[in-house]
């Protein structure tokens, strides 16, 4: 623990709105907007040889206080980096372009370092990134050990079904179910502004994986902005309140989820083209593959894979307004 | 051909709790056959018995009437996991490692979209869905007679799993091999199977 912050004690909802005095933020901006973010990897191709390869480009999504929006890409395609990205944890040789503000400030390295882990908290993929050799509550308080904050863990813990005994264990010794909820024990213990979550799902049976999707929901009804990264795109049309739909590096649609329930109201015809693959809409199924980043076509990046395409897909996408909602595509209307 | 479970029962440890308890199933190499139940209701179990990764504690598993364990060599019933990163050998590269099945023909390999530098390649080096593809691919086969798919499709996006299914549907159809998917989206097994059984009929809780 480097520096103390102080802990006011568990009270429901207006916790997570208060402002501290002197505060320059903007009520009115979102919680979090990524522009034009892009992440980039130099590699060792032959010998000396370092060639970058670009995982995300030009993606663009948007957090406002209150809501909860969910990034939806395959798995493999890099989406994680987009939260990694945001808290300034990725690896040595990443290089990141693009802006980020936070509250319509930008969210430099700096400040980012001090928000992180307080107002700025990130959910990760498995209990793989807690230190598996500290017990649970000890290693949730950040070592603290003063009075308030084993109460407030108390609380959490007791919000989440999870009895006592679970601080004195290992991560190790947890189930599965209970794995999730410890996790989002972690970003609790704070005041969170933005929660962002990555892959919270993974390999849950439906009825845990919606528990574990209604865990996030309830942060986002409690006034935090929460930015849930995952594959499952059934399950985020449950809980999220819009839609980013990631396809080779970037976003192509960002839909409100109603849009979601008629496939004339979505935008991209690779969103259609998803939308048409459930199981419920026909599970039917286009041709191809998502193109590597290393072998992305000029222009639209769906294009070799569109039944609509024509010469305009060769050039740059926009990512523009339309009806409501944003898309890359020429055609869109 | 017939695959049967016939009066199963099997626990983990001497005094647990019985997972599958006097349980029977049959089904022949026509048949694709769907099971769905909650977690903890022993679908993997189930899978793992089938595939003779793992001995019933009581009753057994027939192949066209014979014990499946009596059956040498190549093992006419394939599991593919859930989980493929802990289903290939990270030591072996792709090309090395799909020698394990047997005979894998390029019409598997190309219907299931295996590119040719994935071969190349450890399996650390690839994403799940794609080493998901190739587990399928090294499961299907030439003397592969029953497919067992355990949750085979939660990682992959929507689209890649309606790829993989339709070509796994036209698969198993020519070749006469019987399926078992286990899924916890009843409306996937609903487009996938020709029968479902639900694991929660079969508990006496």
């Amino acid at each position: 623990m480097s520096e103390k912050k102080e802990t006011s004690s568990y009270s429901g909802t207006d916790r997570l709105n208060g402002q501290t005095a002197g505060d320059t933020r903007r009520e009115d901006a979102p919680v979090l907007k990524i522009e034009r973010m892009s992440i980039s990897f130099t590699q060792y191709d032959r010998g000396m040889h370092q060639t970058s390869l670009p995982v995300i480009r030009d993606l663009d999504v948007e957090v406002q206080a209150g809501e909860m929006v969910a990034v939806v890409g395959s798995s493999g395609s890099g989406k994680s980096l987009l939260a990694h990205g945001v808290m300034g944890v990725l690896p040595y040789n990443a290089a990141m372009g693009g802006r980020i503000t936070y509250c319509g400030e930008e969210l430099t390295k700096e400040r980012i370092e001090k928000l992180r882990g307080r107002e700025i908290v990130l959910v990760p993929q498995s209990i793989a990134y807690l230190n598996p050799l500290m017990k649970i509550g000890p290693q949730i308080r950040r070592g603290n050990k003063a009075a308030e904050a084993r109460e407030k863990l108390r609380g959490i813990f007791n919000r989440y079904e999870l009895d006592e005994g679970v601080e004195a264990l290992y991560p190790f010794e947890l189930s599965g179910g209970m794995n999730r909820r410890v996790l989002i024990s972690t970003a609790l213990m704070e005041e969170p502004k933005l929660v962002i979550a990555d892959e919270p799902t993974p390999g849950l049976d439906l009825a845990v994986a919606k528990r574990a999707m209604s865990h996030f929901r309830e942060l986002a009804d409690m006034g935090a902005g929460v930015l849930v990264i995952t594959h499952d795109l059934e399950l985020a049309l449950e809980v999220a309140d819009r839609i980013a739909v990631f396809y080779a590096g970037t976003t192509i649609e960002e839909a409100p989820v109603q849009d979601f329930e008629h496939e004339e109201t979505l935008r991209h015809p690779y969103t259609k083209a998803l939308w048409r693959a459930m199981p419920r809409h026909g599970f039917q199924y286009i041709e191809g593959t998502q193109p590597y980043v290393k072998n992305l076509p000029a222009g639209c990046s769906f294009a070799p894979r569109c039944p609509h395409r024509g010469e305009a897909c060769g050039k740059e996408m926009d990512y523009r307004m339309v009806r409501g909602g944003k898309v890359r595509c020429v055609r869109a209307e | 051909m017939e695959l049967e479970i016939k009066n199963v029962f099997y626990r983990y440890t001497s005094k647990g709790r019985w997972i599958l308890k006097n349980f029977s199933l049959s089904m022949d190499n026509t048949e694709r056959v769907g099971i769905t139940a909650p977690s903890g209701y022993g679908k993997t179990t189930l899978c793992q018995l089938l595939s003779g990764y793992l001995k019933p504690d009581q009753g057994e598993i027939l192949l066209d009437g014979h014990p499946l364990a009596s059956y040498k060599g190549y093992c006419p019933v394939q599991m593919v996991w859930q989980q493929p990163e802990f289903a290939v050998n990270p030591r072996l590269r792709l090309g090395e490692a799909i020698k394990e099945g047997d005979e894998i023909e390029e019409r598997v390999i190309r219907g299931l979209g295996l590119e040719p530098d994935w071969f190349g390649r450890f399996p650390a080096e690839l994403s799940g869905g794609e080493l998901q593809r190739f587990s399928i691919a090294r499961a299907l086969g030439k003397r592969t007679r029953f497919l067992i798919a355990d949750e085979i499709s939660t990682m992959l996006d929507l689209i890649t799993q309606s790829q993989i299914w339709h070509f796994l549907m036209d698969e198993v159809e020519k070749r006469q091999i019987g399926l078992i998917a286990v899924s916890h989206n009843p409306e996937l097994i609903d487009r996938v199977c020709t029968r479902k059984i639900d694991l929660r009929l079969f508990d006496e809780k």
